[in-house]
This record gives C-alpha cells, sequence and structure tokens, in this order.
C-alpha cells in the first residue's frame, strides 16, 4: 500500500519521489521567473537587495526573522492541511477564507466572551470552522450543489457576519473603541494565549508559540486518518469515485458532509493558532477582504501535491520567501513587489501536476527501447 | 494479380509503453467483406483509427489503388472514399435523420440548404440497398437499428467505397443482426468493399469472405472463410482451444433465495416507470438469466434491487429476508454480491491500488481493521491469495494501481472479490462484456462454479449466446415488464428475439 514498498521500482521512479521532484522543479521555475521581474524593474539591485534577500527569508534578521516564519508557517499549514484533505476526498474547499474567518471570531469569542483559556479556545475556533466547512458539505450532498459556489458565498457571508457581530455598532462585547480592534489578548486575557515555552525569548519574538509543533502534529494525525484508518479509506474511495463507494455501501452523502466538517475544522484551527498566539487582533471595520491566510492554503496544498506532511514544507516555503520579501530595502523596490515575487512563486506552484505528468512522460520515454519498455510489453502480453 | 482496393502494409503504431500494432499488414480487395478479428486489445481499433487517420503510424505505408497515400485527418480518409460506422453512433439526436445524413456535406445555394435533391438521392440510396429510414423521423425517436442504418446511408450519401464498420452488431437484436448481415451482402454485390471489425465468430462466418486475425498487436495471419472453421478462427485469436459449450452439472434445485415481488422502479429520466410489476423467484442451484435489448429496465431493476435505487413499490426477499428497504452495506451482509454492469463507474475505485479494490466490500471486517486501523498485513496476504487463485494479472501485483490494468484483469479482479464473498445470491449483470474469448469462457466457469455450490445465479445479460449457454431459465424483459419465460432447451435465438423486440409476448408472463 504504501509507495515505497512496491518491489521493482526504483527510488526516482516512485510516484512520491515523482511528486516532489516536481515541487521542487515549480519552486526553482517560480524564483527564476521573480528573479527575471527584479532585474526588469531594478537590474542593479535585483540581485544582492533583491533575489537573494527573497530567498534568505527569515535569515536575513536572524533570528525574529525566522520566528517570524515559523509564526506565519502555523496556520499556513492549517490552511494547506484543510485544502489538501478536501482534495484528497474530492471536494474543492474554496471556502477555506470563510472557515478561518469564522474560526478566528470562534477563537475570540471563547477568549474574550466566554474568558476561557487557550486550548478551549482553540477547541472553540475548530468548532465554529467545522460547522461553517459543514454547509457547503449539506449543500452539496442532499441538494446537489457545487460546493465552491455555497462556500464563495459563505466565505463573504462569514466575513461581514463576523465584521458586523464583533463592531456591534461600536458596543460589540469584543470591540476595543480605543483602538477599533477586538480586545488584546495578551494584555486582558493572557490565559487565551497559547503558551511559547521559551520559544518567543529564543526568537526574540513574541508571536512564537508552540502553535507551529500543534499544526505539525495535525499534520501527522492527518496523514494517519488518511492513509492508515478504514475511515480514510472511505472517505478517499468518495473522492475517487463516488458511485463505487455507494456500491460498496458506504455512506457517500455522510463522507462529503464529513470531510467538508474537518476540512472547516482545521481552517478554524490554523484561525485559532493565528489569533491566539497574542499579537494580532480583528479589525472589523477595515477587514473587508477575506485573510489571505486562507486562499495561500490553496497554493500550499497544491505545492505538497496534496499530501499532509508535504503540507508542513510547502507551508515553510511559502511562509520564507513571503517574509523574505518583506525585507526587500523599500529604497529600490515599492513594497508591493515583495508581494509580487512572492505570488509568482507560489502560482508556480501551483503547477506542480503538470510538472509531474511531464517528468512521468519524460522518464518513460528515457526509458523506451530499455528493460521498463519490455516489462510493459510482457504486462501487456500476458493480459 | 489480386485487385487491392485499400493496403496496409507493414503498419506499426506505438503509445509509450506498448506496441498498438507491430508490423500488421491488411489488404483488402475490390468488392469483398474483410473481418478484422482479434481479442480486446488486440490492436484493431488502432489500426482502423489509422486508416481513418485519427492516428499516424510510425512505420508503413498505406496504399489506395496501388497509390501511396498519407492519411493526416478523417477529412483525407473521406476524400479517399472512406467511410466508418463508429460503435457509438456520432448522430445528432434532435435532427432528422436526413439532416444527420448531409450534416457536413449540406447541398446550398449561396448558403440556402436544398434538401429536396439530397432527400432524393437519400431515398434512392435506400431503395436500391434495402436500408429502411425514415428521413424524417427524429434520431431520438428511432430504433438503435434504424440509427444504424442513418449511419450507413451517411457514409453511402458520401459516395464512399470502403466501409468500416466497428463492431456494428453489439447493439443490435438478433432479427437486426440477419438484417446487417443482409445489407453488407448487398453492399458488397454493389461493389463496395467493407471491413468489418468484430470478435463474434458465428458473423465473421456468416458474411466475411476472408479475416484476418490480430493478436497482441501482431498480424496472426489473414484466411479465406472458405477454408476455416470457428474453432480454428479462435485458436487463432487467443493462441490456444477455446470451448464454447459451458459444461454443467445436472440441475439440483434447492430452496428459494431470491423473492421479487410486483417490483415497480420510477425511471430516472421520464415519467414513465422502468420497470413494471416484475415479480419472480431464483432458487439455489440454478441460474437464471434476465436477457433483454438494452435500456428495458434491466439496468434499473438491479439498481433497486442492490439497494442503489429506490423501488416506487413491491419487495424483495434474501433468503426469507425482507431486504425492500434494506441498505447496500446491509444486503451485502446478508449475502447478496453484485458484479456490476458497469466496472469502471461502480465496480472499481480506479486509482485505488489492486489490493484496495480487492478489499472494497470487507475492508471493515474485523480480519482487515483493528479499531478502525487498517490491517495491511491481513489485506496484502488475502489479495495476494486472490490474485494467485484468480489468476488476475498486473504489472505490479497487489499494488498495481487499477486504472492501468486490462479490461479482463478488471473484471476478474471484482468476480474474484464478489465471489470470494461466498454469498448466497450472486448477481451478475453483462458479466463478459467487452471481453475476449478467453475471459468469457472463465467468467463462465465461475458462474457455473457458483450455481453448482448451490448458490443462486442471476445472470443479467445482452449475449444471445450467452443467455442460451449459461443459464437454466430466461426471462425476457421487455419495456420493464417479464413477457416470457423459457427453458433455454427448448427455445431458439430467434424464438427470443421475437420476445426480446417485443413482436410476442406470453399470457399471464410476469
Amino acid at each position: 500500500m504504501k509507495k515505497d514498498q512496491q518491489k521493482g521500482r526504483t527510488l526516482l521512479q516512485s510516484d512520491g519521489s515523482l511528486s516532489i521532484l516536481s515541487s521542487l522543479i515549480c519552486i526553482l521555475a517560480g524564483l527564476l521567473v521573480g528573479l527575471i521581474v527584479l532585474f526588469i524593474i531594478n537590474p542593479e539591485h535585483a540581485l544582492a537587495d533583491g533575489f537573494f534577500r527573497v530567498i534568505k527569508g527569515g535569515f536575513n534578521d536572524y533570528p525574529y526573522g525566522v520566528g517570524k516564519v515559523l509564526a506565519n508557517t502555523a496556520p499556513l499549514i492549517m490552511t494547506g492541511l484543510s485544502v489538501a484533505f478536501a482534495f484528497k476526498t474530492g471536494l474543492f474547499n474554496i471556502g477555506v477564507a470563510g472557515q478561518y474567518t469564522v474560526g478566528a471570531f470562534g477563537a475570540l469569542f471563547f477568549a474574550i466572551v466566554l474568558k476561557m483559556p487557550w486550548y478551549i479556545c482553540l477547541l472553540g475556533a475548530t468548532l465554529f470552522g467545522a460547522i461553517w466547512g459543514a454547509v457547503p458539505g449539506l449543500f452539496k450532498a442532499y441538494l446537489n450543489v457545487n460546493e465552491v459556489i455555497t462556500a464563495i458565498m459563505f466565505n463573504w457571508i462569514g466575513l461581514y457576519a463576523v465584521n458586523e457581530i464583533m463592531y456591534g455598532g461600536g458596543e460589540g462585547i469584543m470591540y476595543d473603541s480605543k483602538t477599533t480592534k477586538t480586545y488584546s489578548l495578551r494584555l486582558n486575557f493572557e490565559d487565551a494565549v497559547i503558551p511559547d515555552f521559551g520559544l518567543a525569548d529564543l526568537f526574540q519574538l513574541k508571536s512564537v508559540t508552540i502553535a507551529i509543533f500543534l499544526a505539525v502534529l495535525m499534520a501527522i494525525l492527518i496523514y494517519i486518518l488518511l492513509n492508515k484508518t478504514t475511515f480514510g479509506y472511505e472517505l478517499k474511495a468518495c473522492g475517487h469515485n463516488r458511485e463505487a463507494a455507494r456500491y460498496a455501501g458506504i455512506n457517500a452523502k455522510r463522507n462529503i458532509v464529513l470531510s467538508m466538517v474537518i476540512s472547516g475544522a482545521l481552517s478554524g484551527f490554523g484561525a485559532g493558532l493565528f489569533y491566539l498566539s497574542g499579537v494580532a487582533e480583528w479589525m472589523p471595520q477595515n477587514s473587508t477582504a477575506l485573510p489571505a491566510m486562507g486562499w495561500n492554503g490553496i497554493p500550499a496544498a497544491l505545492l505538497a501535491a496534496s499530501n499532509p506532511i508535504g503540507a508542513i514544507f510547502s507551508a515553510l516555503f511559502i511562509s520564507h520567501i513571503t517574509i523574505g520579501g518583506t525585507t526587500l530595502p523599500t529604497k529600490y523596490f515599492t513594497k508591493e513587489i515583495a508581494d509580487v515575487i512572492t505570488s509568482i512563486t507560489i502560482y508556480l506552484c501551483a503547477f506542480s501536476l503538470l510538472f509531474k505528468q511531464s517528468l512521468r512522460r519524460w522518464m518513460t520515454k528515457r526509458k523506451k527501447g530499455g528493460e521498463s519498455t519490455v516489462t510493459k510489453e510482457k504486462k501487456e502480453v500476458e493480459n | 494479380m489480386d485487385d487491392y482496393v485499400i493496403e496496409m502494409l507493414n503498419i506499426t503504431k506505438e503509445f509509450p509503453g506498448i506496441r498498438a500494432n507491430d508490423n500488421v499488414t491488411l489488404q483488402l480487395r475490390r468488392g469483398e467483406v474483410h473481418a478484422l478479428l482479434g481479442e480486446n486489445g488486440a490492436g484493431k481499433s488502432t489500426l482502423m483509427s489509422v486508416l481513418f487517420g485519427l492516428y499516424q503510424p510510425e512505420l508503413g505505408t498505406i496504399k489506395k489503388n496501388g497509390q501511396v497515400v498519407e492519411i493526416k485527418n478523417p477529412n483525407d480518409a473521406n476524400a479517399l472514399n472512406i467511410g466508418m460506422v463508429h460503435q457509438h453512433f456520432k448522430l445528432v439526436e434532435i435532427f432528422s435523420v436526413l439532416d444527420n445524413i448531409i450534416l457536413g456535406v449540406e447541398p446550398n445555394q449561396a448558403g440556402f440548404l436544398q434538401k429536396k435533391e439530397a432527400r432524393e438521392k437519400v431515398l434512392r440510396l435506400s431503395e436500391q440497398y434495402g436500408l429502411k429510414v425514415d428521413p424524417d423521423a427524429k434520431i431520438e425517436e428511432i430504433s438503435v437499428g434504424m440509427q444504424q442504418r442513418t449511419e450507413i446511408l451517411k457514409m453511402l450519401y458520401r459516395d464512399n467505397e470502403i466501409l468500416i464498420f466497428d463492431e456494428p452488431t453489439a447493439v443490435l437484436t438478433p432479427q437486426e443482426i440477419d438484417e446487417l448481415i443482409q445489407i453488407m451482402k448487398e453492399l458488397r454485390a454493389e461493389g463496395k468493399s467493407i471491413l468489418f471489425i468484430t470478435h463474434k465468430l458465428n458473423e465473421i462466418m456468416a458474411v466475411a469472405d476472408r479475416c484476418t486475425v490480430l493478436r497482441k498487436g501482431k498480424c496472426i495471419g489473414t484466411v479465406d472463410i472458405a477454408d476455416t472453421t470457428k474453432e480454428e478462427l479462435s485458436r487463432m485469436m487467443v493462441g490456444r482451444d477455446v470451448s464454447f459449450e459451458v459444461e454443467k452439472a445436472p440441475i439440483h434445485l434447492g430452496d428459494v433465495v431470491l423473492e421479487v415481488r410486483n417490483v415497480t422502479v420510477p425511471s430516472p429520466r421520464h415519467k414513465n416507470n422502468s420497470v413494471k410489476d416484475v415479480s419472480f423467484d431464483v432458487r439455489r442451484g440454478e441460474i437464471v438469466c434476465l436477457a433483454g435489448i438494452e435500456g428495458n429496465g434491466q439496468t434499473e431493476f438491479v439498481y433497486s434491487l442492490t439497494g442503489l435505487t429506490k423501488q416506487s413499490s413491491g419487495t424483495f426477499r434474501l433468503c426469507g429476508k425482507d431486504i425492500s428497504h434494506a441498505t447496500v452495506r446491509q444486503r451485502s451482509k446478508d449475502g447478496m454480491s453484485h458484479i456490476p454492469e458497469d466496472r469502471h463507474k461502480h465496480g472499481l475505485v480506479l486509482d485505488y491500488t489492486l489490493e484496495q479494490n480487492l478489499v472494497l466490500q470487507r475492508y471493515w471486517q474485523p480480519q482487515f481493521q483493528h479499531g478502525g486501523f487498517i490491517n495491511f498485513g491481513a489485506v496484502r496476504t488475502y489479495a495476494a491469495g486472490l490474485i494467485e487463485q484468480y489468476d488476475i494479472r498486473s504489472g505490479q501485483g497487489p499494488t498495481t494501481i487499477s486504472r492501468s490494468m486490462s479490461g479482463g484483469n478488471q473484471q476478474k479482479a471484482i468476480i474474484a472479490r464478489e465471489i470470494d464473498k461466498e454469498p448466497e445470491l450472486l448477481v451478475a449483470v453483462q458479466p463478459t462484456r467487452g471481453l475476449d474469448v478467453g475471459a468469457i469462457e472463465y467468467i463462465h466457469k465461475q458462474l457455473v462454479a457458483q450455481r453448482d455450490a448451490g448458490k443462486a445465479v442471476l445472470l443479467v445479460s445482452l449475449e444471445l449466446d450467452e443467455v442460451m449457454n449459461v443459464s437454466d431459465r430466461i426471462l425476457v424483459m421487455y419495456e420493464g415488464e417479464i413477457v416470457g419465460e423459457f427453458d433455454p432447451k427448448q427455445t431458439s435465438v430467434q424464438e427470443l428475439g421475437l420476445y426480446m423486440a417485443g413482436a410476442k409476448r406470453m399470457e399471464g408472463g410476469k
């Protein structure tokens, strides 16, 4: 069942290595295009002040730069996992941003209104995300409405509902009119902040907490769920071929809803990790766009080829170059250039599937006439 | 000197990893019916696609009337007067027969259609070759046989000289098959040259002059039909002797296993019911065959029997237990196995490995999981056992992705899985569809083995040979009703055909 156990296949030819290889090619191609853009904008400073800073990422400002990368990676792993999990079960969860928003609301609600400790708040965030994920799942399973449409609608419903409830006409219970944000957890609700066990001192940055470890743990749990359990077997069967799953007596409708619930829960958990770090508050009046963290989950998942463990590394990489981009000197490059570079790189990362296909084709071609074709011919003959 | 109208010389066509045609030579004489015989995957369709311009060969030449020609696309083929009736018709459903025939070559004056002329030509051709069609009927309203005649007229209207028929009899009733064979003979008499792709030996013996046999992409040989036999042809096709007779022990009827009473199933497409008030029993030790032409409610009946859809009224009892409203899983636990009609849609998760598919009906059993965690070792051992026992061939054994396996081996995997469940009732829907004679022989043996072991078998089949050879009792289904019940020993294919086409029905035959 495990790819690497297959006999008679070299390491290079196995599916897993092919995925990793194609992801690496994507990264290189993305960086290359980014470099070209930098050259076009400011050829003189494109390398030392531009490209190398992007490559160096958080290490430009060691140690707190690295801290920033880690703090950013934790929620990104979760949104990446959320998208990847849905992909594996045959669904496209484009509602991650909305589930993340509602999850953030859940985290802050449990912290500020219910005054709960951080782990309960995290559960609250997960619960709210799960509920928001359930909606497109229910629509899909019982009314046959495409999950993409429902999810997009509920992204905006979620965003404005959260803004409205938090602001409450300027008198919302979570709204601090002095800062025009939700109440700072670190100042008012110390219990609700995820502990750092000394990591904050190590990286000289308050936002570094054990969130990154929690995210990695979740990735491992999702990996086990998908690959080692009967539940994962059922979910993937539904994802690959819903009719065959029904034929095998699997309750396909229930599984669609559960997939979306779990996917939404992962997004909500990610929002909890971010907002319970005690450095970011929600700005009900200014948050008119869906959080980028939700959208970035999509390239994180694609770059990881929907592998939960891969999502850890792809999230780490995307955070790394994003933080690297923010360190570009504004003297030579306008602030938005950093976003352009990272976006191009991330965008090309999304092509990993395409690269994988061409890689496979190339390998078959290279092997043509060699042993592999002979065995394939033999196989065909036996059939 | 032979007068060849088309020569395909030393054609080699490769796809990544396989050689679909390996140095194949086919020479078509003017005015002959030339059969192209081979198992599935032998390269028949590839070779015809090369001739029709859908593929370009790596090596080899094509000659028409002795001149080398290049066929880059179907338009080139058309220009050379080569026409093809595809297995799945290429007709516009909401257009009339006439409109379909002239589509692409519409006679016009300054952009305005001139249908009168076209109609006359179609009527003349239809008369000349005995191709009965109603030029003004819509395609969606006419029978499959008439649709096929429309396709043939399409070729004749374009003055095609070389006609390719790709498995034309698969969708026809016995009567329609006879008519088609008659039409092919007419065409031959008028000097047309016909290439006839099939794997049905009876039809080759009935109509073809010569036959070229392909096996695994290679040309095995070309024989004159007058000098050969069915057995000889099948030996060339499969590479070994094949028995056509299904050996069966005398029947030992046991208790009733399946009891169907007054089942009515609504149609997913229109307001009428697909299955109307059907009742019958299946007992231990017998193979009951539900025969009929495609689309007469068999599929819908099986869906409701296996729990995939709900019947609007009526009951199913399995070994005395009412399962009318049970879930698919419950029916499976109660002893129903189902070899589905469409192995890609229902039978397999194609992106799963072979071993994952082999446990598709039992991954939840204690043997294969512990506390929700799959016991991979047990799955591997079990799969390896089935692969060995049922001779399922694949590239990488248990870990082969099912999609990469051949159709016959995919079907073997499904059959292994369903039979190994040791069911009380085995529902097999077109279990041999699209398979070659070797695989068909194997599957028939398995069905009979189940019967002889005292299980009940419900076979749904469109193939009359299969219906006659395998079953102990035949129920004919027409427009959702059972219109006749027969003993295969006391009926004929022609008789069954009349019932299947709705021309006859038994009184009180439910």
